[in-house]
């Protein structure tokens, strides 16, 4: 059996993925890191979508379809993203997520 | 000889390939974690990126492959690269880590990975029983415009909706000169 005709290894590629993501997005504080970190977390899930669509769906085309609306949700979230980025610099001077505590009580 | 041309069969450069395309896939998403200067993140991203298409070709899906390019490398990467532009300056030295904090965030995503690993390894996959070999862009274009025609138009009406917010959020706070 040949490393590529596996769907075992692609989903532990996507978990190796998603875990890398994770933890970016648990430990960095730049808000540009976190984001950088949640798109990884959104390419697991893409991988896995595909790799289902490969080995398992009776059709093979509606993965590639659901991987298409996944990027292009992620492309209005990393719009969205990026301008309230900028919008926070401006106001605070620093994109630390720990700077970012005008809300706290 | 003889070890030599089994070495190049057609499967050992496939997998060859393969195993290239994982490492880069990873070694690019660790940079995009792991490296302090926030640049190197956005090219280990790309790397990474570039690695996950490179898996949907293995996938099938050369179509897919080329959207994952177009939009993530060329769309999102940029972008993020015009967010770093205008936002903090990168001669600042970056702020020290909290020891505690990342110890915690390591250990919680290895709780994650054993949790998901082992749920990975007892699962049983069983393939539909009836398979289509159908894979081409034509038949991803009827999906769109028949079984997925309201998804579709949702997509972008959202995505008009976050170019529209987009430019609203950013623009705020600005002076005219």
């Amino acid at each position: 059996m040949l490393l590529f005709n596996q769907l075992q290894t692609y989903l532990f590629l996507a978990l190796v993925l998603f875990v890398i993501g994770l933890y970016g997005v648990l430990a960095r504080r730049s808000l540009i890191a976190i984001l950088i970190s949640v798109e990884l977390i959104l390419n697991a899930a893409s991988i896995n979508f595909m790799a289902f669509n490969r080995f398992l769906a009776p059709h093979p085309a509606v993965g590639q379809v659901i991987t298409l609306f996944i990027m292009a949700v992620a492309a209005a979230e990393a719009a969205i993203a990026l301008s309230i980025i900028v919008a926070v610099y401006r106001k605070q001077k620093s994109i630390n997520v720990e700077h970012a505590t005008e809300l706290r009580g | 000889m003889n070890a030599v041309s089994a070495l190049l069969t057609p499967q050992t450069a496939a997998t060859a390939a393969f195993v290239m395309v994982i490492g880069l896939t990873i070694v690019g998403a660790l940079i995009a974690v792991g490296a302090r200067n926030i640049f190197h993140n956005v090219l280990g991203l790309c790397v990474s990126l570039f690695g996950v298409a490179g898996i949907f070709l293995f996938l099938n899906s050369p179509f897919v492959a080329l959207m994952e390019i177009l939009i993530y490398i060329g769309a999102i990467c940029i972008a993020i690269c015009f967010a770093i532009m205008l936002s903090e300056p990168m001669y600042l030295p970056p702020p020290p880590r909290n020891k505690v904090k990342v110890l915690g965030a390591a250990i919680g995503a290895a709780g994650i990975f054993v949790f998901l690993g082992l749920l990975l390894k007892k699962t049983q996959w069983t393939a539909a029983p009836e398979r289509s070999t159908d894979w081409s862009v034509t038949t991803i274009g009827h999906y769109f415009l028949t079984n997925y025609a309201l998804i579709f138009e949702l997509v972008s009406l959202l995505l008009l909706v976050a170019m529209i917010g987009a430019i609203v959020t950013a623009r705020g706070g600005r002076s005219k000169p």
